[in-house]
């Protein structure tokens, strides 16, 4: 492996802890959004709160970590994207400071009509957010992105398989949160709340899985090269990713609570990886290949160093934190 | 003159402009913010750290408060973070096309203090009520160590545009070779780093102080409030020398290295020695116009002898020239100035604090308190543009130009106008929720809700946290 190629997978690393993490909390705000109106939906929308408020900074800085390490590691990848997916990118970044402080400002006020309002502005924008995120990665695989950047700003992206991993993300991030959700009622004892994720588990499993055979569908006439290595190298990945998800079905439907997080995390992790698979040795299909995109070597060492201590420091740190959240030790109060 | 400009440029040059105006004001936005991650946790856990020795309740009570109002300003900062590192790309593309490899490493690093800043910060901030109060007195140090450590590596950036080495371009241009130490530990590193993390400290405790000033005008003269101004005021008035010092050495380098940037912050029109050192004004061609001048002062700040040559701007040619020489003056001017004025603040609270372990009685002083904050958010600002403006044409000194590293996308004007809308509602949402929160603690007053720190955690909590609430915080005890 080389160290062009070691510093993409570091890439993925990254890009599969923010798709199950940074995911899980954007779907967070999804069931935020569908949970109906005040009385209704107020106890999920506590459960949400609950499990989101310690974590969701923490998650968040995955993005950080990604887009520092495609820029410093394949600065001309990097700019090849922004200068041709600008708009979306935009989008996104807007949903990121609308979801941030919406999510912060509607924990720390008590006025009801201001936080409906804050409330409404994190979770409209925890939708919106993932879905321009999709459409920029299926606008990459899609083969969009021209090496030399200033692709076509709106061709790029509006055309089904981005629009279509767009809803992807979406549905995959509803579908992390809702399993995750079920341990999280489950461990505060709320039977009631437990069947409520547990049916929006099930219901996103079915809805991110007709996705993403349409996606596969898509894929086949808009982005060949992929589709062509996903059912082949990359196929023991999306029979991984299957198998998961069927899995998790099975625990579900017959109530059990067994493996239910591994199980969602493998699923969604295995299509992560298995897209990088799909578009090896390509970081934009099929105009730039990770070695072309390589910064110097002495650059991508410090990338590892940075990775290795992450995996020391960080890694750990985060564990700790879940553990105090998944041991209510942490509380959100307003 | 931006303005009169405005009509006849080409795309690209308008381009430019709106790119260089939504960076300028989304990093003013931002910068302030990230003081607060720089230096809050260091002023809150200074309380927490009274409160649990001294079985301080009212401490106790402010750490608390300050760690509530963090949780608030930390998100935001997360997200106004998140934009800028998103508007490396959209704005300034071929800067990371060219130089990603070269000063990505630095925000690589920042990365790692970035997300356990993040994690410590939840675990303090959330931590209040279960944690031993110790336990959570540690987990708060790390966000010091974190933060400074953060600083060091986001500020190295600016600083390595500024003193750029550490890399080998061929001859199109691009980077083949880095030397990683050698760009994280560049000569301007030195002084830009110490000198943020220094302002960063400044900035929170006179913002910190200010807020409780005005409490304490308004007639909220109780133990709290006086606690609330002398805990940060102290952590200010302790930083604010340093600084200076540190400013006066940073200076003299930026004259060393960045003589263009330096002519103009001081007006110095022709190169020569026996420079006047000049007290604002307006910078023409003519020299300076009504300025106070001191003869020889800048030369002699320069190199401790009025025989100092100092470059004047006619030995710059001038398309390396730095625009708006009047606006980086007055901006280095109000900097240093509001930068003395806060020294001789720091210097009176100590005075009176070291004789009679009180605040000066008149009001004037609590006055000067309370506009000490936002004096030291403008000279945050004025510091950042003479650093930031000083150095164009150039994005990275002497190898590219911002003109060459601009998106050629379209629509910035348009994102500019939306971001200026954004922030707007970002900034007022702030200052509201901040504002509901301190009313709602003042409302609360004395019970101070059933908020006790420490309670225990027995499901059957509820009880036993409203007794608790009804008793005197003994800190320590938990």
């Amino acid at each position: 492996m080389s160290k062009a190629d070691a510093a993409a997978a570091i890439l993925w690393v990254g890009a599969s802890f923010y798709a199950l993490f940074g995911g899980a909390d954007f779907g967070g705000g999804f069931w935020d959004l569908v949970a109906g109106w005040d009385e209704r939906g107020q106890r999920p929308r506590d459960v949400i709160q609950r499990s989101l408020t310690p974590v969701w900074e923490a998650n968040h800085v995955w993005l950080i970590f990604v887009l520092v390490v495609l820029w410093t590691a394949f600065p001309p990848a990097f700019s090849a994207i922004f200068t041709t997916l600008y708009v979306p990118i935009s989008l996104a970044a807007l949903g990121i400071v609308f979801r941030g402080a919406g999510f912060a400002f509607r924990k720390s006020i008590v006025r009801l009509q201001a936080r409906r309002a804050m409330g409404a502005t994190f979770a409209i924008s925890s939708v919106l957010t993932p879905f321009f995120m999709g459409t920029v990665v299926g606008a990459i695989a899609a083969g969009n992105v021209p090496a030399a950047g200033n692709g076509d700003a709106f061709s790029s992206w509006l055309a089904p398989l981005p629009l279509l991993i767009g809803a992807m993300f979406v549905a995959s991030g509803a579908y992390l949160a809702a399993v995750f959700l079920v341990g999280d009622a489950r461990r505060a004892g709320d039977g009631e709340m437990e069947t409520y994720f547990e049916r929006r588990a099930l219901g996103a499993a079915v809805v991110a899985g007709a996705f993403a055979v349409a996606g596969l569908f898509a894929l086949h006439s808009e982005a060949r090269y992929v589709f062509d290595r996903l059912t082949a190298e990359g196929l023991p990945l999306v029979i991984a990713s299957l198998l998961c998800g069927a899995a998790l079905l099975v625990v579900l439907l017959r109530g059990a609570r067994r493996a239910l997080r591994p199980l969602a995390a493998g699923a969604v992790v295995a299509v992560v990886w298995g897209w990088g698979v799909a578009q090896f040795p390509y970081l934009l299909p099929t105009s730039l290949r990770i070695d072309q995109a390589a910064a110097p070597d002495p650059t991508m060492t410090v990338i590892f160093i940075v990775f290795a201590v992450a995996a020391v420091l960080v890694l750990p740190s985060l564990g700790l934190l879940y553990t105090l959240a998944q041991r209510d030790l942490l509380e959100s109060e307003h | 003159m931006p303005l009169l400009d405005l009509l006849p440029l080409a795309a690209s040059e308008s381009n430019l402009l709106a790119a260089r105006e939504q960076m300028a004001f989304t990093l003013g936005f931002h910068i302030v913010l990230s003081c607060l991650g720089v230096a809050l946790p260091a002023t809150i856990l200074a309380a927490n750290y009274v409160a649990l020795k001294k079985g301080d309740a009212d401490a106790m009570e402010l750490a608390r408060r300050w760690s509530k109002a963090m949780a608030v300003t930390f998100a935001v900062g997360a997200v106004t973070g998140t934009v800028l590192s998103f508007e490396f790309g959209l704005l300034w593309p071929q800067f990371e096309h060219r130089f990603g490899s070269v000063f990505g490493i630095a925000f690589a690093i920042e990365g790692i203090f970035f997300f356990l800043e993040a994690i410590f910060l939840a675990i303090y901030i959330y931590g209040w009520k279960r944690l031993s109060p110790w336990a959570h007195f540690w987990s708060g140090v790390p966000m010091v160590v974190t933060g400074i450590g953060g600083a060091f590596s986001v500020v190295a950036a600016p600083s390595r545009m500024n003193q750029p080495q550490g890399f080998t371009l061929n001859a199109a241009g691009e980077v083949v070779d880095v030397e990683p130490l050698k760009v994280l530990f560049n000569p301007a590193t030195g002084y830009e780093v110490p000198h943020m993390i220094l302002a960063a400290y400044m900035v929170v405790g006179f913002l910190v102080a200010s807020v409780y000033a005005v409490g304490m005008l308004k007639g909220r003269r109780d133990r709290l409030h006086k606690l609330g101004v002398v805990i940060p005021l102290t952590i200010a008035a302790i930083a604010t020398p340093v600084q200076l010092f540190v400013g006066d050495t940073a200076a003299r380098e930026v004259a060393d290295h960045q003589p263009a940037k330096f002519a103009a912050m001081e007006c110095i029109e022709k190169t020569g020695d026996d420079q006047t050192e000049y007290l604002g004004g307006i910078c023409t061609e003519e020299g300076v116009k009504g300025a106070i001048g001191i003869p020889g002062l800048d030369s002699f700040l320069v190199g401790f002898s009025t025989d100092t040559e100092v470059i004047g701007l006619n030995s710059i040619p001038d398309n390396e020239e730095p625009p708006a020489h009047t606006m980086l003056h007055l901006a280095f001017d109000a900097m240093v100035g509001i930068g003395t004025a806060l020294l001789a603040l720091g210097a009176w609270f100590g005075f009176v604090w070291w004789r009679r372990r009180d605040l000066p009685r008149t009001p004037w002083f609590l006055r000067a308190v309370a506009v000490s904050g936002a004096g030291a958010v403008v000279a945050l600002w004025c510091g950042w543009i003479v650093t930031e403006v000083g150095r164009q044409p150039w994005i990275v000194q002497g190898y590219m130009r911002t003109s060459e590293a601009v998106t050629e996308a379209d629509g910035i004007w348009f994102s500019f106008g939306l971001v200026l809308l954004l922030y707007a509602g970002l900034g007022t949402g702030g200052v509201l929720v901040l504002r509901s929160m301190s009313r709602r603690w003042r409302e609360a007053g004395a019970d101070r809700e059933g908020d006790t720190p420490y309670a225990p955690s027995s499901p059957t909590g509820r009880k036993a946290l409203t007794q608790t609430a009804n008793r005197p915080v003994d800190g320590g005890g938990g």
